[in-house]
């Protein structure tokens, strides 16, 4: 997905002479490519996130646009008034990459792991926030990134992703749907489609019919089609790889909890609990040791049933 | 001494204070000489189009001195002289910190410290990349210089040799709690620019012509970013306020408290 994402900036720049791609010290030979062909458009520069930022900003707002990557967490943690600032107030035309959502960076610990990243730009007016399910539509979703009039971050997954999103053109702010069903709903981001999916798979094998709708967009969102997947379901279930509040369970809650559904429903959220992740492993393994894995999704909505 | 255009700037920065019930006065205060000779004389700018795209960028990074900001450029023409009496009051173009897309003629929206020079760096930075000409000048406050981020941008600055970038310090040896050699210490100040890569000047940051001939040679060397550390007055030409430090926060003034503002502002 990385590697899609970046290579898909690399030939959006081709096309467009406005783009640049910044890195703040990326691994040895990320887009040679790129650099060789394309050396204005290119730039390099060290581990200054907040510097970055407000330098991303000045050239957007003389006519850029940037594309910066690093790892997530330093992309939001460490310089968020610089995304306040620097890039919303601004209306700058910045887009973030971040790398490694979620917990893929599991054995580096929790200084790597960006498990709030969607909590706290949400706030952000203007901030688009993407979180695509897996390469193709990664391919699909960045030229959709080019033109939009502000700031944007793109959340990566691991990389190696199975493919689950339908080969349909993207639309930014459109929900997803990758499984009909009736009654129950899976709501998912990112790639926690797949968790989704095999929790939909073990839905169906006890005679249910469970939905599953992805939100690679989660700001700015088509909410009037949220309302509309949501309105005829009886059990809601969300799953995110993030902390349980402020990201995609938040943001199912403040529609469920400001809509009046005629029929009602039960709902829950699946994600990260509120603690730095324990322990090391692979993504897969710390996601289980956080109890985010298919059995506790069958479980829980299952106990939404009861 | 202050000529009369430098009294008549500062009789504006403290008319609009009053009218909108604060400011900090005294940081801006320090900063009038600098920016009068910056828009009288330096400057490639058109006020009637304030987007112009090959005017000088000037960003006030210290976005706290804006009533010296705001002076000049309605000075300039950017907007009237009764936008400066709606200071801070609901529905003004003119906030207590300066935003850009609201104010003609303000290039970055600033007031939280150490996002000027990034920003100003990404204006430098696509000049170069464009091949356009313009200037980008970045004011920084000293006790702004305690930001991190406004060494990691002079770091880059350096690194792509931007010599159209020029750093301005106004370094009026105060900040809010306390003195800056107290609060936390700068110096060697210019030793510090010049080892992160820039060519420096000092010049006294209330002389007119100095200023002049500092400016005039800009940039100080062919290849490297320019850093104009200008030594100023806290409050200058208002005696009761120069190193006062009650005074940085100051609001909710009495009629006799301006009747003085005034008087020790008379050519």
């Amino acid at each position: 997905m990385r590697n899609t994402c970046l290579n898909q900036v690399h030939e959006l720049a081709r096309k467009d002479p406005r783009i640049l791609f910044l890195g703040s010290d990326l691994g040895a030979g990320t887009l040679q490519a790129f650099r060789e062909e394309l050396p204005e458009q290119f730039l390099m520069e060290g581990i200054s996130e907040q510097a970055l930022v407000g330098m991303a900003a000045g050239l957007a707002l003389e006519g850029r646009v940037v594309y910066l990557n690093t790892i997530a967490t330093f992309l939001t943690r460490r310089c968020y008034e610089q995304l306040a600032l620097d890039l919303c107030l601004h209306k700058a035309k910045v887009r973030l990459i971040g790398s490694g959502g979620g917990l893929v960076y599991a054995p580096l610990g929790p200084t790597h792991q960006a498990t709030e990243d969607i909590a706290i730009l949400r706030p952000l007016p203007g901030m688009g926030i993407l979180a695509p399910a897996d390469a193709t539509e990664m391919k699909r979703l960045m030229p959709t990134t080019v033109d939009y009039d502000g700031p944007l971050y793109i959340r990566l997954g691991k990389g190696g992703d199975p493919v689950v999103t339908p080969d349909e053109p993207f639309v930014l702010g459109a929900p997803v749907v990758l499984r009909s069903g009736r009654n129950i709903l899976l709501i998912t981001t990112g790639t926690a489609a797949s968790l989704a999916l095999k929790t939909a798979d073990l839905l169906a094998a006890s005679g249910h019919e469970p939905g599953v709708l992805h939100l690679p967009t989660l700001k700015p969102l088509d909410l009037e089609a949220l309302k509309a997947h949501l309105a005829p379901m009886r059990a809601v279930l969300t799953l995110e790889e993030h902390h349980r509040t402020g990201g995609l369970g938040s943001l199912v809650a403040e529609v469920l909890a400001e809509e009046s559904f005629p029929v009602p429903k039960r709902f829950a959220r699946l994600g990260l609990p509120d603690a730095f992740a324990e322990g090391y492993g692979s993504q897969a393994s710390l996601m289980t040791a956080c109890g985010l894995h298919v059995e506790a999704a069958v479980a829980t909505v299952q106990r939404l049933l009861v | 001494m202050l000529d009369a255009r430098s009294l008549a700037l500062r009789r504006k920065v403290v008319e609009t204070m009053i009218a909108g019930g604060r400011g900090h006065l005294p940081s801006a205060l320090s900063l009038v000489e600098i920016l009068r000779v910056l828009y009288d004389e330096v400057l490639r700018l058109d006020p009637v189009r304030p987007d112009w795209p090959l005017r000088d960028r000037c960003v006030l990074s210290k976005g706290h001195g804006c009533l010296a900001l705001y002076a000049l450029l309605q000075d300039k023409g950017f907007f009237p002289e009764e936008v400066l009496s709606t200071f801070c009051r609901p529905g003004s173009l003119l906030g207590g910190h300066p935003e850009r897309g609201k104010v003609p003629g303000v290039e970055a929206s600033t007031g939280s410290l150490g996002h000027g020079l990034p920003i100003g760096l990404g204006y430098a930075l696509a000049g170069r990349l464009s091949h356009a000409d313009y200037r980008t000048f970045v004011i920084l406050g000293d006790g702004e210089c305690d930001e991190g981020s406004t060494w990691e941008a002079a770091m880059i600055a350096a690194k792509h040799r931007l010599d159209s970038l020029v750093v301005i310090v106004d370094y009026n040896k105060q900040q809010s709690y306390a003195g800056t050699s107290e609060v936390l210490p700068l110096e060697p100040f210019s030793d510090k620019w010049r080892a992160f890569g820039f060519a420096v000047a000092e010049v006294d940051g209330h002389d007119v012509r100095a200023l002049r001939q500092t400016f005039q040679t800009l940039p100080l060397a062919a290849g490297r970013p320019s850093a104009v550390i200008c030594h100023t007055v806290k409050g200058k030409g208002i005696d009761f306020l120069e190193g006062d430090l009650a005074w940085h926060h100051k609001s909710a003034l009495n009629s006799a408290t301006v009747d003085q503002l005034f008087a020790a502002l008379k050519g």
